[in-house]
């Protein structure tokens, strides 16, 4: 059975001057979305932050396939995180967060 | 595919910092990067940042940045500068200057100020104009990402509406980072997923960022060669003896 709404799920690496906790990503995110979407965009989203790593500075973000496109443009215009200069930038890309994972695992090796 | 970013403004004078910019952006994965350099830049500061190019495995393009207050300035200055530099970008500040530029097969790219919206003068015909002589549109998205509220909305409405024009008259489009901030370096997919706020399709965008501006800088290497005599005719050596 197919699901009804799909996910991607974006392995994202945090670059800035500060040190960012979960609140502070996850807001940015949701920030970037609704300043260059709107509130329907951000509905459509489905922004999840599903991980975060603060030594490794990575998170893992998950959205709805459909706006795959959009989320990526906002993450790309994120420049502040928690007032702080700050960049985000996408990894990589994937349906499932095992395969997830496992691309980004083997990239580190 | 090879990425280059046209517009990446280093601080010549400051080496250090120069190079944690250069060895960002190859990390980020761009192959190609453009500097823009003063005119009376030393050759020894050249050839240091060609060398912080070269140490990271990128690709060192020079470039100029004419700022000409009338056409007969922008004509003096391509007639000094063309043959010294591999890419030539000419910030438009008025119609004439606009139409002059586009129209001068020597210029390379067309670059509009980001905020005022009354000097973009990228419209149909200053597209027909760019599509004959060979001028790409650059666009510059540290602009796109330092800007907010009224004054983003009006920028990506003109790109927007510029975009288009370039896509119908075929003039091609190039993504500059315009960053002098390793904060404001994105990788080129990055800037190819921003380009979709002005209505660039994505394959598009990752020639924007990719095979546009690699084919002028080629063009330009050839052009400036020593072997170049026209489009389509070079000089080769044959036992020794040169023939066309």
């Amino acid at each position: 059975m197919t699901r009804l709404v799909r996910r991607r799920y974006l392995a994202l690496k945090l670059e800035g001057e500060g040190t960012f906790d979960r609140n502070m990503v996850s807001d940015a995110l949701w920030t970037a979305v609704l300043r260059l979407f709107g509130e329907v965009g951000v509905s459509q989203a489905g922004l999840f932050l599903v991980e975060f790593d603060l030594e490794k500075m990575s998170a893992v973000l998950r959205c709805s396939h459909r706006v795959l496109p959009n989320v990526k443009a906002a993450i790309a215009s994120v420049t502040k995180i928690g007032g702080q200069p700050a960049a985000i930038h996408v990894s990589r890309v994937s349906g499932s967060l095992k395969t997830l994972r496992r691309k980004t695992a083997k990239r580190r090796v | 595919m090879k990425f280059s970013d046209l517009h990446l403004r280093v601080p010549w004078h400051d080496l250090e910092k120069a190079k944690r910019i250069i060895a960002k952006s190859s990390e980020l994965g761009y192959s190609q990067v453009g500097v823009p350099l003063q005119p009376n830049i030393k050759q020894e500061a050249v050839d240091r940042l060609r060398q912080v190019c070269e140490e990271f495995g990128i690709d060192f393009v020079t470039r100029i940045e004419l700022v000409p207050k009338s056409s007969s300035e922008l004509l003096g200055s391509l007639r000094r500068f063309r043959r010294q530099y591999e890419v030539v970008s000419v910030s438009c500040g008025s119609k004439p200057l606009a139409r002059q530029a586009a129209k001068d097969r020597r210029v390379d790219l067309l670059c509009f100020p980001g905020f005022e919206w009354k000097k973009r003068f990228f419209d149909k015909g200053e597209a027909e104009l760019a599509s004959r002589s060979g001028a790409a549109f650059e666009i510059d998205l540290a602009s796109v990402l330092t800007s907010e509220g009224f004054l983003r909305v009006s920028l990506i409405s003109s790109l927007r509406r510029e975009v288009a024009t370039a896509k119908s008259h075929r003039v091609p489009l190039v993504l500059s980072s315009g960053a002098t901030d390793l904060l404001l370096l994105r990788k080129p997919e990055d800037y190819a997923s921003l380009a979709l706020l002005f209505d660039l399709d994505s394959s598009s965008a990752l020639d924007a960022v990719s095979k546009n501006p690699v084919d002028i800088v080629e063009r330009n290497r050839n052009k400036l060669s020593q072997d170049y005599v026209a489009p389509g005719v070079r000089l080769v050596s044959v036992e020794g003896r040169r023939v066309i």
